[in-house]
């Protein structure tokens, strides 16, 4: 109870939701005949755990836009290296049954020509290493990344830009074959993973539920953060970051905290996308990837935590919808879509819904406070404003 | 060249220092001795000199503040007041002079951060508050405990830390305001609960840069009436325009004018001074 009241019903309410689409949609995918109309397709499912990875990804970067303020343009690159740490630990899984055949090298090295594994690329044969750098290499370069940056007070759309800079630095980098991580082509032709056929039914519905769990998690941890002291103080910092400074806390630790645990989320995210979509290349690192993000959460109405995950999967499905029924239009939905609601709804969906309840819910009041006035007996003195209760109370 | 053996009977022979060693040794006498004077203090200034491209911001001020004094310090625009706040809480570094708090603190070295934590709090001219949280959040994020993330992190709510945000509610008259958005609270309730989350610091020496700056004069008179409630504790600097809320004040006046002081004393003394009467009134 304590603690159904310390995160608030809507948190409770998401990961409930959450975790009922865990279980119910493989069950109904898995055991419902083709025929039922309850019944999820098979192709659907993947796409599902997508927008549900989309979701978690833009659930991570309202932990650092909405809360803390920092306009992050960059945040596809950690999703981008969580895929890829899980990309490397799927290629070590295929084995032998490689095109060429090869026990330890991946297909590409061999077209390659390249004798031996890389450094970078021993351990990842095992799964506990590889969820390991999924969670070390986005978290490791957020930290250093945002250790400069804060600490250098490096704010606003500079910040902005040079994040930009780093996904796209990372982009190029990635395209390279001599980076070792399968150039344009990236890393795909994945069997299985944990011993499990990645093609299989089954395995894709415990990789959506498993999304499913990761976002509920995600979200309990959003809500733990910001509901605590330190979510008033991320606030803070994105209210009057100054004045923190002149109260004794240092905001660039705010900040970094904050970076690096989102850099964490986006990690996971892109792991679990991956095996899903069966693909992982640099064009995950591209700008307008991370860009797309950031409508995400401005849509569904930042600093909300409901707001980031119903914007992604608003906004990634009705991309899969137009991307199939207007494949050329799509971008011009999507520039519409944001341009309308930077104009029309400033808080985004959930934002504007909150914000109407919440001046309908003080009208209410008002009004009622206003009749109880006008039913008073006209002998009573007249009363000075400040003696009137107040709507708040 | 070989040292000569000291024969006996003979008087040691005296090695005079050399004439470097001399000064240096009276200079450091004479540190030493500044430095007794200063350790009574609170506030130190010497000779300190800040200039913005060529423009001399601040320029050899020196001003020295004792423990639990109440200070107003006048000066016409561009006199230097706000730079020479920058420079004590840290967001600006001096080009010269000695800056020291508690005597020998030497607040050049310090962050913006840690001379917060030292106990000098700041008031900005513009009200300064964290408007998406509420009052009493404004105040708990500034009571005075543990700065580290962590910490804030694992934070529970004690009745130590309600008692203490009650009482500062009651010195601001903001108990009926506690769970308002601080957005929502009128320019003079802004600037009270801004002087509330410096209260909330317990800091040794505030730094009130124009509080009563658009108010009215019935929220002046009760800015007054709170500064010098918080004075009986703690030293208190005010920087400040109105020269009604200073006479109401009735505390020391210092005077600056381009960067140094013009003049110190009563305010009848520093208003009566040519020299400040030709600065306020023009050549």
């Amino acid at each position: 109870m304590i603690i159904a009241r310390f995160l608030g019903p809507r948190v409770w309410l998401l990961v409930a939701v959450l975790l009922a689409a865990a279980v119910l949609i493989p069950l109904s995918n898995l055991w419902l005949p083709a025929d039922h109309p309850l019944h999820v397709p098979s192709h659907i499912v993947p796409l599902l755990g997508k927008y549900v990875c989309y979701a978690l990804l833009a659930l991570a970067l309202d932990l650092v836009w909405g809360h803390v303020g920092i306009l992050s343009l960059g945040h596809g690159a950690f999703f981008a290296l969580g895929g890829y740490a899980m990309g490397m630990y799927l290629m070590r899984q295929i084995g032998p049954r490689g095109v060429y055949g090869n026990p330890v090298l991946p297909d590409f090295m061999v077209f390659l020509n390249w004798g031996e594994l890389p450094w970078f690329w021993h351990g990842f044969d095992q799964f506990w290493f590889a969820a390991l750098m999924v969670v070390l290499v986005p978290g490791l370069l957020a930290f250093v990344f945002g250790w400069f940056a804060f600490r250098s007070r490096v704010t606003g759309v500079y910040l902005s830009i040079i994040t930009q800079a780093l996904t796209y630095a990372l982009l190029l980098a990635f395209f390279r074959n001599d980076m070792g991580f399968g150039g344009n082509n990236g890393l795909t032709d994945f069997k299985d993973i944990l011993g499990f056929p990645i093609q299989a039914g089954t395995t894709r519905a415990a990789l959506f539920a498993a999304s499913c769990v990761a976002l509920a998690l995600g979200v309990l941890l959003v809500g733990a953060v910001t509901r605590s002291k330190l979510g008033s103080l991320m606030t803070a910092v994105r209210d009057a970051e100054s004045r923190t400074r002149f109260i004794g806390w240092r905001p660039e630790y705010v900040k970094l905290f904050a970076f690096t645990v989102s850099a964490v989320m986006a990690g996971i995210a892109g792991a679990l996308y991956v095996p899903q979509v069966g693909i992982i290349n640099p064009g995950e690192f591209a700008p307008v990837n991370s860009i797309e993000v950031v409508v995400w959460a401005a849509i569904g109405g930042r600093g909300t935590i409901l707001g980031p995950v119903v914007g992604a999967l608003l906004v990634a499905s009705s991309k899969s919808y137009f991307t199939a029924v207007a494949p050329d239009y799509w971008l011009f939905v999507l520039g519409g879509l944001f341009v309308f609601v930077t104009l029309f709804l400033p808080r985004g969906i959930v934002g504007t819904i909150d914000h109407g309840w919440k001046g309908w819910r003080e009208r209410l009041k008002a009004s009622r406070a206003a009749e109880r006035g006008t039913g008073a007996p006209p002998a009573a003195p007249p009363q000075s404003p400040s003696a009137l209760p107040s709507p708040a109370e | 060249m070989m040292q000569q053996p000291i024969e006996p009977g003979q008087p040691e022979p005296f090695v005079s220092p050399h004439p470097y060693a001399t000064q240096r040794a009276l200079e450091r006498r004479a540190r030493e001795a500044a430095g007794g004077a200063r350790r009574e203090t609170l506030l130190y200034l010497d000779g300190v000199t800040k200039s913005f491209d060529g423009f001399k911001a601040i320029n050899k001020l020196s001003l020295v503040l004792q423990k639990g004094e109440m200070r107003a310090i006048i000066g016409p625009n561009g006199a230097g007041k706000t730079t020479m706040m920058d420079i004590i809480t840290g967001k600006t570094k001096p080009d010269s002079g000695e800056v020291f708090f508690r005597g020998d603190v030497d607040l050049t070295r310090h962050d913006e951060a840690s001379i917060a934590s030292l106990g000098i709090g700041r008031k900005f001219q513009k009200p300064t508050v964290f408007e998406s949280l509420d009052v009493e959040e404004n105040l708990r994020l500034s009571l005075a405990g543990s700065r580290s993330v962590f910490s804030a992190l694992r934070h529970k709510r004690t009745t130590e830390e309600a008692a203490k945000i009650d009482e500062i509610l009651a010195t601001t008259r903001l108990s009926d305001k506690r769970h308002r958005l601080a957005a929502d609270l009128s320019h003079g309730q802004k600037q009270w609960l801004e002087i509330g989350m410096l209260l909330a610091q317990d800091p040794e020496l505030l730094l009130v840069d124009e509080p009563v700056a658009g108010m009215t004069d019935a929220e002046t008179a009760e800015t007054a009436r709170l500064l010098r409630e918080i004075a009986q504790t703690r030293s208190v600097v005010v920087v400040e325009h109105d020269m009604h809320f200073v006479r109401e004040l009735g505390v020391k006046v210092t005077c600056l004018h381009e960067g140094s002081v013009l003049s110190e004393g009563t305010l009848d003394h520093v208003s009566a001074d040519p020299r400040v009467v030709e600065v306020y009134l023009g050549r």
